[in-house]
């Protein structure tokens, strides 16, 4: 057995990058949206103002994943 | 920008060269150059695709209008099934996004920018899953940027117009804020309002479908190589991927509406902070 080569890795490292990039926003996203079912379970006449503003929340937290998708274009 | 387009042009090749399984790359979004190459107006796949969606749109729309024109004339109250159809879009922009963000007055007053940029990303999102189409044309930073643009210089506009310079104050010395932490909120007020917003915008909108476009390929390509290419066993792989390939279609088709809806209400809550009273 080649003693070198025992576990090798082939591929870019900037996968690894966006699987951290992805991990904030996932965990943003999830607590909108489990925020905004818990307030509209509690006050379901104002779904539909809480479901706009879920969709604002979203958008922001999703840009920064989305910024770490568009980097590696830009920077490598 | 080049160096990364250039690594993975060799990756792809690389791989589709072994007769093995061909990933997509960034290439699907620069297709074969079809007309004026070397000149500004070069025409490739998805400049076509522009221009389709533009006149489809524009035929659309003129057809809704005449036939809304029409009803009015003659006093026809009950409206036909494709009047209603144009009557639901359009009052949906009207009354959920402008009349909710912004109120009777000043919805009425951005309503022609708010629909055209609401139609426009969702008949532009929409083709990338037609068939024979299959890429969205804003999944290409162009269109995005043009459209980020409109909605930068259209708030700042706002705010101009009825705030004066004191517009550009409120929004960078907020008010409530002990005078020597402006060293700290003023750049991170300026980067975010002025910088950020244009730029998620644009960027939200490409990535989203360039994202999707991406996924679609894969799963389709991936079929196509299990069912013919993979061996034995492997093959069965090709029904998993085919039908996560159908399950991904229909999430475009939510996708690509979620961000017309989204871009258009950015743009329309943008507005409706430069138009706010309070600062």
């Amino acid at each position: 057995m080649d003693v070198n080569n025992i576990a090798e890795l082939s591929g870019n490292i900037a996968v690894v990058g966006y699987g951290l990039a992805a991990i904030g926003p996932g965990i943003g996203v999830g607590l909108v949206v489990s925020k905004t079912i818990e307030s509209i379970a509690r006050q379901p006449e104002l779904a539909s103002k809480l479901q706009v503003t879920m969709w604002l929340g979203i958008a922001f937290t999703e840009a920064l994943a989305l910024i770490g998708l568009a980097t590696p274009f830009i920077f490598v | 920008m080049i160096n990364a387009l250039s690594l993975l042009t060799q990756a792809a090749y690389a791989e589709a060269s072994d007769g093995g399984f061909s990933a997509p790359s960034i290439d699907e979004f620069y297709p074969q150059v079809i007309a004026f190459q070397g000149t500004w107006f070069e025409l490739d796949r998805i400049m076509l695709i522009r221009l389709l969606v533009m006149t489809a749109l524009i035929v659309l729309f003129w057809l809704w209008s005449s036939k809304f024109k029409k009803s009015y004339k003659n006093n026809i109250l009950v409206p036909s099934r494709f009047q209603l159809m144009g009557e639901i879009s359009l009052n949906f922009v009207r009354k959920n996004i402008a009349h909710e963000q912004l109120g009777e007055k000043d919805g009425e007053r951005f309503l022609p920018l708010l629909t055209t940029i609401f139609f426009l990303i969702l008949g532009m999102n929409i083709t990338g899953i037609i068939p024979f189409l299959n890429i969205a044309g804003t999944s290409r930073i162009g269109l995005p940027v043009v459209l980020a643009a409109v909605a930068y210089v259209t708030f700042i506009y706002a705010g101009v117009r009825k705030h004066r310079m004191k517009f550009f104050t409120a929004n960078l010395f907020p008010a409530g804020v002990p005078k020597a932490f402006y060293v700290l909120v003023t750049p991170i007020e300026f980067l975010s309002t002025f910088i950020l917003r244009p730029v998620t915008l644009a960027l939200r909108l490409t990535m989203n479908m360039i994202a999707g476009h991406l996924l679609l390929v894969l799963c389709f390509s991936a079929t196509q190589f299990f069912f013919f290419n993979a061996e034995g066993f492997f093959k069965l792989f090709g029904a998993g991927t085919f039908v996560f390939g159908f399950a991904f279609t229909v999430f475009e088709i939510l996708v690509s509406f979620l961000q017309a809806y989204v871009f258009t209400l950015l743009t329309t809550v943008y507005i409706q902070l430069a138009l706010a009273d309070e600062h």
